[in-house]
């Protein structure tokens, strides 16, 4: 099927999604082929698999404009790639490379690429919601309409921080959407179990902030939410989003997935938002090529990005000093 | 023009000059500030500018990082710095590391005021002076003004700076008065000034302490000891050559700070001329600072506790 561009958000016209569904891919590919750089030893440190939560992002930043920002966390490579970062450049920061999206600095939890309104991914948990706000603040006193996204997951929503942030964005009617990703667990620890009260969404509704909890795998719900609240939240309306989904993978790279019945992570694989979609879309009439060959295209791509990154140049070693401050000692 | 109102004028003056300059905090309206600094700044500026915000540090200074990072110039008000350290990690995994840690792409111009020094019955959590903390984390910038004329033209740097400041005002100097000049000077970051010559001993100090060494250093030109005092105004970058053209003159130095000596900036500076001075020193480096206690509240421990003239006198005897 020829793709037209994209049209209007939140429908569920058929090219719209099965952009989206390529989209979904991509973080898909990227995050694949990052954890095997990880096994293989050219990735280091901590990479936090997106895997089974792609259409939250997909269908959040498919909504924002160019000029709007996102805060992200620390399992933020879906977010820059769904607002459009080159998962090249992304490779290569994983690889440590000169060329890398932060030169090579930072690393999985600090990509960010502010060009494209990617405020970074973030080591902190929740601190993505003060960040947001701030950004808020900052269109409004410019005399901006954009808008900026804080996205978190439900660990998150323990710390005093992200609760300060919501009070934050409510009594200074910031235009702030916050996106709860509730994938059940705070690290090993099921988040319910050390959550005193009703959850996120109670939470976010005590503060008053208009909060809806939605099927987080179903790519065109996520879509339709997304097309409904970001207007309200341009108008100055902060809006939360509970978003429920699930991680196929363990929290990170380094830790086994012990915690977790296998029974458990397989009973979810039914509903992970990649399947559901292509599900969606052979109703529709694609055929399974059609969606083989947008699997096959995401692999290539990111196949390719792998292989840059390999051949990338490193940081020479002034890196190190540079972009601390300007101001130093006085020689 | 009083250490407050210098820093008012600073503030409005930059204000004017920049409209993506703004400030929030508690309390920066109905009472104009914990000294008055902010007094009648909501009235020329209105609420989006001077913005008085729930107590809620981490995200008053995280929200202004957020700012920052999105272009605008913002002053995060936090009073005293003991309610910094309810901060600490915006500022310190934040604002200090943004610049690094996205390669470069982006700054954080923010300034973070917290007041520090010994305030009259503020006992454990109302009276610390943590710049060592501050100058300990990479990114930071971290200024302690002690006179009216550079609380004016050293806020105004660190508004103008495109590195996050931590501004570390005093809370026993507000009230203080001096010379303010009419142009709008600027005093730049990460240079000190000498606050009295002398060939003597080098006193190296900030923000108080620079009054009580020049009380000292008034004390010992009446025993036939001339000390240098140099006020450091910045405490990262600190200035190096500044001490160095000094401790070329004098061979001896003391370090004089308010808050703790143990592990305090002075131990860096110490160090520091230490291994560079190390030919042209004529005597032992010395080094003054809080006791590692918290700060007590009754008045008869204050004596004890505080840094003094008579004990700068003292080791300064014993240095010449």
């Amino acid at each position: 099927m020829a793709m037209q561009a994209m049209p209007r958000s939140g429908s569920n016209d058929v090219a719209r999604i099965f952009s989206l569904f390529e989209t979904m891919h991509l973080i898909r590919a990227f995050e694949i082929a990052a954890d095997r750089a990880w096994r293989d030893g050219f990735v280091r440190g901590s990479v936090h698999q997106y895997i089974g939560e792609e259409a939250i992002a997909t269908a959040v930043c498919a909504n924002l404009r160019r000029d709007d920002v996102l805060a992200s966390y620390h399992r933020g490579h879906g977010h820059s790639i769904a607002k459009g970062t080159d998962p090249e450049g992304m490779m290569k920061e994983l690889f440590g490379r000169r060329d890398g999206t932060s030169r090579g600095k930072g690393g999985s939890m600090h990509i960010a690429d502010f060009s494209l309104g990617v405020m970074g991914a973030n080591g902190v948990v929740g601190e993505s919601a003060t960040l947001a706000c701030g950004a808020a603040k900052a269109f409004r006193l410019k005399g901006e309409d954009r808008i900026a996204v804080a996205f978190f997951g439900d660990g998150a929503i323990n710390r005093g921080v992200t609760l300060e942030a919501l009070n934050w964005a409510k009594i200074y009617r910031l235009p702030v959407l916050f996106v709860c990703e509730e994938n059940e667990y705070a690290v090993t620890v099921r988040t319910a179990t050390v959550t005193a009260g009703d959850g996120a969404l109670a939470r976010a509704r005590a503060f008053g902030l208009h909060a809806v909890s939605i099927d987080g795998n179903d790519l065109l719900e996520v879509d339709r939410t997304a097309a409904e609240l970001i207007p309200r939240v341009r108008a100055g309306e902060p809006c939360f989003i509970h978003a429920r989904t699930y991680r196929l993978f363990g929290h990170v790279s380094f830790q086994p997935d012990t915690y977790r019945d296998p029974a458990e992570v397989e009973s979810r694989k039914a509903f992970e938002p990649i399947r559901r979609t292509a599900r969606w879309l052979l109703d529709q009439g694609f055929s399974q090529a059609d969606l083989d060959g947008v699997e096959a295209a995401a692999r290539e791509r990111i196949a390719a990005a792998v292989r840059a990154a390999h051949e990338a140049p490193w940081p020479d070693e002034a890196a190190l000093l540079a972009d601390v401050q300007d101001l130093e000692m006085p020689a | 023009m009083t250490y407050s109102e210098a820093a008012r004028l600073a503030l409005a003056e930059e204000m004017r000059r920049d409209p993506l300059v703004w400030a929030l905090g508690q309390d920066l309206g109905p009472e104009g500030g914990v000294a008055g600094q902010y007094k009648g700044l909501l009235a020329e500026f209105g609420p989006e500018r001077i913005v008085d915000t729930p107590i809620s540090e981490a995200t008053m200074l995280g929200s202004a990082v957020g700012a920052a990072a999105m272009g605008t110039r913002p002053v995060c008000e936090l009073r005293y710095a003991d309610f910094g350290i309810c901060a600490a990690d915006q500022l310190v995994n934040q604002a200090a590391k943004m610049r690094y840690m996205f390669g470069g792409q982006m700054r954080v111009p923010l300034v973070v005021r917290q007041s520090i020094g010994w305030k009259v019955g503020g006992a454990a959590q109302h009276a610390q002076s943590t710049e060592a903390w501050w100058a300990h984390t990479p990114g930071l910038v971290v200024v302690c003004p002690a006179t009216p004329r550079d609380n004016r033209g050293l806020l105004k740097a660190a508004i103008r700076c495109d590195d996050p400041v931590v501004y570390m005002e005093n809370k026993n100097l507000w009230a203080e008065t001096g010379d303010v000049p009419d142009d709008e000077e600027v005093v730049p970051l990460g240079k000190a000034s000498i606050a009295r010559e002398g060939e003597d001993v080098t006193i190296v100090t900030w923000s108080r302490i620079v009054a009580v060494a020049l009380e000292a250093a008034g004390a010992l030109a009446g025993r036939g000891i001339e000390v240098e005092v140099i006020d450091l105004r910045t405490i990262w970058p600190w200035d190096r050559a500044a001490v160095e053209r000094s401790l070329e003159k004098t061979g001896r130095l003391l370090v004089a700070h308010e808050s703790v000596q143990a592990a305090g900036f002075g131990a860096e500076i110490a160090a520091d001329m230490a291994e560079r001075m190390h030919g042209k020193l004529r005597a032992p480096i010395r080094r003054i600072g809080g006791r590692r206690t918290p700060i007590p509240y009754s008045e008869r421990l204050d004596e004890p506790s505080r840094v003094t003239p008579a004990q700068i006198v003292g080791i300064v005897e014993k240095m010449a």
